[in-house]
């Protein structure tokens, strides 16, 4: 049986709060090119010395380093959007007998994530 | 009745989300940027000998098998909803090959984490 299927072309272009929200969407694709990059890597490091420095060189090849940058960049808004909507994913957290005030609930995950990564680069470099 | 799966592939999905909106940026920086340039992190960070020593540690191998693992849940089930509403939509089959995907992903890192020792 076929049915009707609204057509849905260029809807992402109307209007640019979907343009941003489809941009959101693409990171999706760059997380898991990113999670096989690292699957590779570690595959290449379980054969050995060789094959690992063969797939380290290939990480400072330009189309690698546009590709992270590019991912950063994604990831990155990503991420922002994560903790804007995390009022409305997380179930209503109670502090002293109040709701904690969304703006809280997006500060403090924004906060985490930048002395996560803070700690992280400063434990590697 | 059936019992749907859906609990479990939205709490992967979940963790997923959190765990790279925490540390997916900087993770991203250090490995494909920082290190390869010898950007404010020194290149001998990612040397054969550290990743190994690294991978060998059991903490570290929590660590991998999650961002690898859950990174994989996360973007695979939203590349499935990304595609329908690019006008492609795959029907819930394929959302089953993605999470298989996923898993496969993940215990493929499992089974590497083991044999480095």
């Amino acid at each position: 049986m076929k049915t009707y299927m609204r057509p849905m072309t260029g809807w992402w272009r109307r209007n640019p709060f979907y343009l941003w929200y489809t941009l959101r969407e693409w990171s999706s694709f760059f997380l898991t090119a990113y999670a096989l990059v690292l699957l590779y890597g570690l595959a290449r490091l379980s054969e050995g010395e060789a094959q690992y420095e063969a797939w380290r060189a290939s990480l400072a090849s330009p189309g690698s380093l546009v590709f992270h940058a590019a991912a950063l960049l994604l990831v990155l808004y990503h991420a922002w959007t994560w903790f804007k909507v995390m009022h409305k994913t997380l179930p209503f957290l109670r502090l002293g007998g109040r709701r904690v005030p969304d703006p809280a609930i997006f500060g403090s995950g924004v906060a985490s994530a930048v002395v996560l990564s803070l700690l992280l680069l400063w434990v590697l470099a | 009745m059936k019992r749907s799966n859906r609990p479990i592939f939205w709490s992967l999905f979940g963790a997923g989300g959190m765990l790279s909106a925490l540390v997916g940026p900087m993770l991203i920086f250090i490995t494909g940027i920082a290190v390869p340039l010898g950007l404010l992190v020194p290149r001998e960070t990612m040397s054969y000998e550290r990743m190994l020593a690294f991978a060998q540690n059991g903490f570290a191998k929590i660590a991998i098998l999650a961002v690898i693992g859950l990174f994989l849940f996360h973007g695979l089930h939203r590349i499935y909803h990304c595609l329908h509403e690019l006008g492609l939509p795959l029907g819930h089959g394929w959302m089953a090959v993605l999470h298989g995907l996923a898993a496969v992903g993940t215990l493929a890192a499992a089974y590497l984490l083991t044999v480095i020792g």
